[in-house]
């Protein structure tokens, strides 16, 4: 934490959250609020002046809200973000890099706010973020895609010591250009994020290229088995998490999740309970 | 531009703010504003590729339909018409008796090579 005073002398404190390679600085006069965020966010810690996007946040007493209310997030005139849901309302111009975002003081609003800022952040740069469980084996990174209930928190506590775990919930997906330096391929890399689900356990903040996406089952025995391209991407589809109305970053969206599925393997993994699973996953 | 619509024809455009993709014999589209992912096999797929909104139906179902999956093309039509009927139901496609002018349609899909 970090704090410096304003021309008004009020003391500000600052935290930086580093997610994906992407900083976000998150300013407030409430230096407890920092002190909570940075447990919170703990591994995912950064310099806040080298963060590229900047909230200010306005804490407000606590009051009726509604944190089941559905999220809205709209693109105003001039290219600034509007977000709101029951328990937060928060502003944000990508073009400055800086927003702002009133809620009362708990953990929950901003992780709403930041998860929709990185998903608005990826849309344009051929990457997201999806419903599946990640791991890095080998130096490799293994996606474990499906809803609520398809085994991305049974086979993230099933994972080996020698696994690292990414997420157990929410996957961050990078496009990583063609490297001039090594003339490595294009391809995609996944990074750790604290983006937790059941198992409530951060992920490690590391990265690694993506060697396979696996669509999720549960059934009576280990298999792999092929799925169309078509399948992939409607699979993928359904679970990369987008709430913005806008069919500009709708059509980016799309137009990633199918280039994902042709140039990375996808199949579905159907797998019994138990460690047998990460056989399957080298 | 504009064209003069020709009696009894029936034309039809690819609806505005819609992806597409063509994955092998298929086209995947998705609405923009509700993220509803549709799958259009051969035939939608051919009637959707040339459904430039100035181009008759019959004309579209003669050239790309009848060609490409000899078919008769009266029935050719019938079935063609429930299509993009069901497809206009969704908001995938528009339907009128006189040519619908160009807007911003999305472009044909291009298929991606693995």
């Amino acid at each position: 934490m970090s704090a410096t005073a304003t021309l008004r002398g009020e003391a500000q404190f600052d935290v930086g959250i580093e997610i994906g390679g992407i900083g976000v600085r998150v300013r407030t006069d409430d230096p407890s609020f920092v002190c909570l965020l940075e447990r919170r966010y703990a591994g995912f810690v950064g310099r806040p002046e080298r963060a590229e996007v900047q909230f200010d946040v306005d804490l407000t007493a606590p009051t009726g809200i509604d944190p089941e209310e559905d999220v809205r997030v709209e693109r105003a005139a001039g290219g600034m973000w509007s977000l709101e849901r029951g328990d937060f309302r928060a502003e944000w111009n990508p073009k400055l890099g800086r927003g702002t975002i009133r809620q009362t003081a708990n953990p929950y609003s901003i992780d709403a706010v930041l998860r929709i800022v990185h998903s608005l952040v990826l849309a344009r740069q051929g990457g997201f973020l999806v419903h599946a469980a990640s791991a890095v084996r080998n130096g490799r990174a293994f996606l474990f895609s499906g809803r609520s209930g398809a085994g991305k928190t049974t086979i993230s506590r099933l994972a080996p010591p020698d696994a690292t775990l990414l997420t157990d919930e929410i996957s961050y997906v990078r496009k990583t250009d063609r490297s001039s330096a090594t003339g490595a391929h294009a391809g995609y890399t996944a990074y750790g994020t604290p983006f937790t689900g059941e198992l409530a356990k951060l992920g490690e903040n590391v990265k690694a290229p993506i060697a396979a996406l696996y669509l999720l089952a549960q059934g009576p025995e280990n298999r792999i088995d092929p799925v169309s391209e078509l399948e992939a991407s409607r699979a993928l589809l359904g679970n990369i998490l987008f709430f913005a109305k806008d069919p500009e970053l709708s059509d980016m969206v799309f137009q990633s999740a199918c280039e994902f599925v042709s140039r990375i393997p996808v199949s579905r993994l159907t797998f019994r309970p138990d460690a047998s699973v990460w056989e399957m996953v080298r | 531009m504009s064209a003069a619509a020709a009696p009894g024809k029936r034309y039809v455009a690819r609806s505005k703010q819609m992806a597409a993709r063509r994955l092998g014999d298929e086209v995947m589209i998705m609405a923009g504003s509700e993220a509803t992912v549709y799958t259009l096999n051969d035939v939608a797929a051919a009637i959707w590729e040339e459904a430039d909104g100035l181009t008759p139906l019959d004309e579209i179902v003669e050239r790309r339909i009848c060609r490409d999956f000899d078919v008769a093309p009266e029935a050719a039509l019938q079935d063609a018409l429930v299509l993009v009927e069901e497809l206009a139901g969704h908001g995938v496609m528009e339907i009128s008796d006189t040519p619908i002018a160009p807007r911003n349609y999305p472009a044909a899909p291009a298929e991606e090579p693995r």
